[in-house]
């Protein structure tokens, strides 16, 4: 069992799992921090933005300013955002049979993999996962199509140029992978290679293994997935959430008794509890706006989202806040808010219950309908006529890289009245904000990620107790800027075996058993002995067949009756030969007692030694060797066959034979 | 069992009555006993008799069980440790000094047991008035042995020598704090809940090492943040056992709160500051982690040194100041409400004491706080509506509600804003603030009720007597005594000492302030109070009208007022008001007419029924009658019995 290791990302992984002749890949998760390196794309003109100085080489060579611009003193790439793919050298992609998708974050590379790898498998996704995957794709899709930039920038990534440029640019890794972002032909056809599933379904892969999805409680539809034959049991746990929000809650009793567990995808702010951070977040929130500022909140169409827009339901007429407008802008804003509302048997229990109620489960459809939350396709249209401040705004992308947010960032990063709020933990803040510098207004950073937390994960492991655990090696030692903080890695025994990117681990796990079925006329003519209560012994003969990974024992074909003079040899004939078994020996040898027999047959003269794995019993006048073991007994005598054979008899007469 | 007569001798055990005997002989069975509950009851039974009797015999009996309590030392686990430390304490409480034996047991019972059992018995030691000082030092030192692991193992570098001398972690308590979360927590909580209970006592050791506990007080609240980086193991370990623990922030910021009575070198006091403006900050702090962290800030602030010769606050608090005020007005903001409550507990605290600071003044008005709080008054939650009247109230008692360009208006609609939440609003904790608010203001002559007091006394008591609310209508009272006090001058000081102010008023006053009391409808008030179904708003209401009529004597003769027939129908409606239909107004009353009905009420006789307690009733021998009546069941048959 091999696991092949295609992305570094502790929350955006992508392995890809060899068992029992099957090849498995686990998500596909796309690292969009590579967006980062880029300058944003604007909505509306920004003169700031296309008129940065170019930059130049420390000599003054300025052959990348076209490529690279300055900006807030920072380099950034000019061109249309990239992406960096999972690794697609270390193992061909098209032998893939299936592909298990975890949630709608974990499946952003879909199309890269299913369209241009060769790939002909099948994707197994929940219908959430793909209805919200999809929009997720879409909106990032538009994002960057409905901003067309006319050059690709490509020099830099040659790796004699890219040592010569400042960091981060300097430090990214495997830029000669990066991709642009796909279009909306490829996200359909890779969607329509997803063949939905539901919780504790159970699927056959070709006979060999069976995956089955569960709940994980992280977001709509989220999965962890069994991988198991009938001897062995592999867990992959990505994005799990043991806190009550929306989703169905995390099915954790199904996880018992792996062999393995693979663990990807825990919180990626483990100091930072979900819980207080919302707090944080309605705080600033009051607080800005009461000072007649704006929030703007960069986010996912889908996910915390909701729960957001559910807290500050409870929250706004408390904090007086009823009369200020709240905005969702994103070209799957409607979709989103919708189709939350529709998945009601993948919701936590209580939200089920409203379902029943002529209310729906989320309230943000009171927050609509009341015109409080209002949500628009883009910042074109309606909403320029309807916005009023100040105001909150939802909005994407939580990378500042592209999207409505960037004109939000422009608008009113000038006022110190107005605040940034960060609650998408995938990207880091200060990077997000680097080309807006500087920057007036406030920010502040309430990263709220749901998925467990380590000492979660500690309980989860004892409750669990997998044999083995594999998890990304960032999960292994304590944070890098928090190394004394031991409380934030795994901690479990075996230690966790960790992975990384490109890297391919041999899993710690050997198969030893392999079920076989017996067809009922071989089993009928079975004769069962009893070689002790409870254990009864039969011999069997027969041919094993094996077809899809099944196996068969089927009843050995007659012998050939003697057919009268035709002699003609076909396939059917060509039957192994059965020979006629010896009886099957059992039980074991009690020394004494062989050695009283030994004297009554005439031998003397017999001395015993004990060994470590049994006795031996040596007949000093008949310069003969009796070596019994446990498993095995061996009588070593000078050629003289009669002996032997008498010694053998002897033997025998204290075994069962059957 | 009795003790026998003063002066004489302890008595032997062959003096003692048998059944005495068969007591003690029990005892010392159980006592032997390897069941822990059988030696729990008998070191119970024990502390009880110690704790109660301090005769002559109890030296006896203790002379005689000593060796059997010191045999449960050498067992191992020490059994029923718990009550072994309640019995020795009640012993070493009532011994005398000069019992060497028992100092020793108490010796070795403290390094006999297990660093979270002697917690308890050293802090008893430490207490006790008369004690041998090297059991002092050895109690005291048990005490700071986690304080002085936690900083141990928390330095970046050895520390400076004599810390918590002779303290020095030992590996016992290392062991502890180690073993597992729950002991680690338990062992600390316990070390910083007793040193904050020592640090107050007039008897607590002598020097007392406030530096060294300030910065464990300090360094236990970063190991809890996680902003400490000890680079030892020990200390890398504690810090992932301690990490977001709520139960040791919240000692440890008791306690912090506790050192603040004492000076610490600057640094250190920067740190505490510091780790205290941390903990307000930081979103992971829990409510009532806030709340204790509100506490220990105001404590510290509260104690900073004032700058010499200046009123002011000096540079480091205002400084503080500064970056504190920030931090209130986002927990202001909180979507817990427990969090917006005890930010205005803090801010009511703070402006009850620094109002009058220049610095404090110009830092608060110059940020959103003032008009948060206003906002909070129509906050949903109605215990922080009424910390919020509170603390607007104490804002406007020193005009920090008010915008410098027009002061008045913004007053008005405070003092509008209150009297309409007195009226509507629908929980009583929001009123009763306000009924508070109101009579402090009336106390120290908040400028726009001086303006028109009168009108302001009629609005609040008309609001108040209509309220369901027992405080309400009791603080009422508060509110009106407030005013009579004002215009008639002081009750009777309680004080014995203080000079005797005339018990009466000059006529001419006096009448004056019936007038006005008449206009104000006080006496319908204090009237409908009497006959209050709540006892105490009664009383109270009876206090007042004694104190009243006590002013009111010379005023008219009995007879002027007591016959006219407008008298006489008040008085019918008194009568029927106590007998509980108080739909009646009492109408306007005449001066005149007041002192009457004060006069011929019974008020003393009311006061001393009122003054009984509610349960006279079934404490009187009627009531027990009645009682045993019930309980024999069939009254006409056995009520000969009875008599």
């Amino acid at each position: 069992m091999k696991l092949y290791c295609l992305s570094g990302h502790p929350t955006l992984p992508c392995n890809v799992l060899k068992f029992k002749s099957t090849t498995i890949m686990l998500d596909c998760g796309l690292d969009m921090t590579s967006t980062l390196n880029f300058l944003p794309l604007p909505l509306v003109q920004s003169p700031r933005l296309s008129n940065l100085p170019g930059w130049s080489l420390k000599d003054g060579n300025a052959f990348l300013d076209k490529e690279l611009k300055e900006c807030s003193g920072h380099v950034f790439v000019d061109s249309v955002p990239e992406f960096c793919l999972p690794e697609t050298e270390l193992i061909d992609l098209s032998t893939v049979d299936v592909i298990l998708i975890s949630n709608y974050h974990c499946m952003m590379a879909l199309p890269y993999i299913t369209e241009h790898t060769g790939f002909t498998g099948t994707v197994y996704a929940t219908e959430p996962s793909v209805q919200i995957g999809r929009l997720l794709m879409e909106e990032l899709v538009n994002f960057i199509e409905r901003v067309p930039k006319a050059q690709s920038a490509s020099l830099w990534k040659n790796k004699d140029i890219q040592r010569l440029l400042p960091s981060p640019l300097k430090d990214a890794v495997e830029v000669s992978t990066w991709r642009r972002c796909y279009t909306m032909q490829e996200v359909n056809s890779a969607l329509s290679k997803i063949q939905l599933v539901g919780y504790s379904q159970k699927i056959e892969l070709f006979g060999a293994v069976q995956v089955t999805p569960l709940s994980s409680g992280y977001a709509l539809g989220s999965s962890n997935w069994i991988i198991q034959s009938h001897y062995e049991k592999v867990s992959y746990v990505s994005g799990s959430s043991l806190l009550t929000t929306h989703p169905q809650p995390m099915d954790q009793a199904s996880l018992k008794n792996s062999d393995v567990l693979i663990l990807t995808g825990l919180t990626q702010i483990p100091t930072a509890n979900p819980d207080s951070m919302v707090g944080e977040f309605c705080s600033n929130l009051s607080q800005t706006v009461r000072n007649g500022g704006n929030v703007l909140v960069p986010c996912y169409p889908s996910g915390v989202i909701y729960d957001l827009l559910e807290c500050l339901y409870q929250y706004i007429d408390s904090a007086g806040l009823s009369s200020i407008p709240f905005y969702f802008i994103s070209p799957v804003a409607n979709s989103s808010l919708e189709f939350s509302q529709i998945f009601a048997e993948w919701l936590c229990h209580n939200k089920q219950t409203k379902v029943y109620l002529p209310e729906p489960p989320f309230p943000h459809a009171e927050l609509i309908q009341t015109n409080k939350l209002k949500h628009y396709p883009s910042i074109h249209g309606d909403f320029s006529n309807d916005f009023r401040q100040p105001c909150v705004v939802f909005t994407g992308h939580p990378s500042l890289r592209f999207g409505d947010v960037v004109h939000f960032m422009e608008l009113w990063g000038k006022s110190s009245l107005n605040t940034v709020i960060f609650t998408e933990p995938d990207f880091s803040y200060l990077e997000a904000l680097a080309p807006y510098q500087p920057l007036a207004m406030k920010c502040i950073y309430c990263p709220i990620d749901t998925r467990l937390n380590f000492i979660q994960v500690s309980k989860l492991l004892k409750e669990v107790q997998p044999l083995h655990v594999v998890c990304p090696e960032q999960y292994t030692q304590p944070p890098p800027a928090q190394s004394h903080r031991i409380d934030l890695m795994i901690d479990c025994q075996p230690p966790a075996m960790s992975y990384r990117r490109a890297e391919v681990l041999a899993l710690p796990f050997k198969r030893r058993y392999e079920k076989i079925e017996i067809m009922p006329e071989l089993a009928d003519s079975l004769v069962p002995m009893e070689i002790k209560p409870g254990v009864s012994l039969a011999t069997v003969s027969a041919v094993l067949h094996t077809k899809d990974n099944k196996h068969i024992l089927q009843p050995p074909p007659r012998p050939a009756q003697p057919t009268g003079g035709k002699k003609r040899k076909r396939a059917s004939d060509d039957i192994p030969d059965c020979k006629v078994l010896k009886p099957l020996l059992s039980g074991s040898i009690p020394v004494e007692q062989f050695v009283q027999t030994l004297e009554k047959h005439g031998f003397s003269d017999i001395k015993v030694e004990d060994t470590a794995k049994g006795h031996i019993v040596l007949l000093q006048e008949a310069e003969t060797l009796i070596q019994i073991e446990e498993d095995s007994t061996h009588i070593i005598c000078d050629n003289d066959e009669m002996l032997r054979v008498r010694l053998r008899d002897l033997v025998l007469k204290f075994l069962q034979k059957f | 069992m009795r003790g026998p007569a003063e002066g004489r001798r302890s008595p032997q055990a062959c003096d003692w009555p048998a059944c005495a005997q068969k007591i003690v002989g029990h005892i010392e069975d159980s006592l032997c006993s390897t069941a822990i509950p059988q030696v729990t009851q008998a070191l119970s039974v024990l502390t009880t008799a110690f704790g109660h009797c301090h005769g002559l015999w109890t030296q006896g009996l203790w002379v005689r069980l000593s060796p059997l309590v010191a045999r449960l030392l050498e067992k191992d686990p020490v059994p029923a440790s718990h009550s072994l430390v309640d019995l020795l304490l009640s012993v070493a409480r009532s011994a005398p000094s000069s019992d060497r034996g028992l100092w020793e047991t108490l010796a070795q019972t403290l390094s006999h047991l297990s660093p979270t059992q002697a917690g308890p018995l050293a802090l008893g030691i430490l207490k006790l008035q008369d004690c041998p000082q090297a059991l002092r030092t050895q109690a005291f030192g048990i005490l700071l042995q986690p304080l002085a692991c936690v900083l141990e193992a928390a330095a970046q570098a050895p520390g400076p020598p004599g810390l918590l001398e002779g303290a020095a972690g030992d590996s016992m308590t290392v062991d502890t704090l180690l073993s597992s979360k729950s002991a680690c927590v338990g062992l600390l909580c316990c070390a910083l809940a007793h040193l904050g209970l020592l640090q107050p006592l007039p008897q607590r050791p002598s020097p007392w090492p406030q530096a060294p506990l300030l910065g464990a007080a300090v360094t236990i609240l970063r190991l809890c943040s996680g902003s400490a980086a000890p680079t030892s193991d020990v200390g890398g370990r504690l810090c992932a056992i301690l990490v977001g623990c709520g139960r040791v922030q919240r000692a440890a910021l008791d306690f912090l709160g506790a050192l603040s009575q004492g000076t610490g070198p600057q640094e250190l006091v920067t740190q505490v500051f510091s780790v205290l403006l941390e903990y307000l900050v930081s979103p992971e702090s829990s409510s009532m982690v806030l709340k204790k962290a509100f506490q220990a800030t105001l404590r510290w602030l509260l104690s900073s040194p004032k700058t010499p010769g200046c009123c002011d606050l000096d540079p480091h608090t205002q400084l503080f100041l500064t970056e504190l005020l920030p931090v209130l007005q986002k927990r202001l903001c909180s979507p817990c409400w427990e969090v917006r409550d005890s930010g205005l507990e803090f801010l009511t605290q703070m402006t009850r004491h620094w109002g009058g600071q220049a610095g404090f003044r110009q830092a608060l008005l110059a940020s959103e706080v003032p008009e948060l709080t206003k906002q909070l008054l129509r906050d949903p939650e109605s215990y922080v509506r009424a910390s919020a009247v509170t603390a607007t109230g104490q804002l406007s008692s020193w005009g920090l509600c008010a915008s410098p360009e027009c002061p008045g208006a913004q007053q008005e609609s405070l003092l509008v804003e209150l009297l309409h939440i007195l009226s509507t609003d629908s929980e009583g904790f929001p009123r009763r603030a306000v009924m508070q608010v109101f009579t402090e203001w009336l106390r120290d002559g908040h400028a726009d009720v001086a303006e028109d007091a009168e009108r302001f006394v009629a609005g609040v008591l008309q609001a108040a007597s209509r309220d369901l609310d027992w405080e309400v209508r009791a603080q009422g009272l508060e509110l009106a005594l407030v005013f009579l006090e004002q215009l008639l001058g002081q009750r009777g000081s309680h004080c014995p000492y203080a000079v005797a102010l005339p018990e009466t008023a000059p006529p001419g006053v006096l009448a004056q302030a019936l007038q006005v009391l008449c206009r104000v409808q006080l006496f319908e008030f204090a009237f409908r109070a009497l006959f209050d179904c709540d006892r105490p708003v009664a009383q109270k209401s009876c206090d007042l009208l004694l104190f009243l009529r006590a002013k009111a004597a010379p005023c008219g003769s009995p007879q002027e007022a007591g016959d006219s027939p407008n008298v006489a129908s008040v008085e019918a409606t008194l009568q029927r008001w106590q007998a509980g239909e108080q739909g009646q107004p009492l109408g306007y009353l005449e001066p005149g007419a007041v002192v009457a009905l004060l006069r011929s009420v019974d008020l003393e006789g009311l006061r001393d029924t009122l003054a009984e307690s509610s349960d006279h009733v079934e404490k009187s021998p009627q009531s027990l009658l009645q009682d045993m009546l019930a309980a024999v069941g069939v009254l006409g048959e056995n009520e000969a019995d009875c008599y």
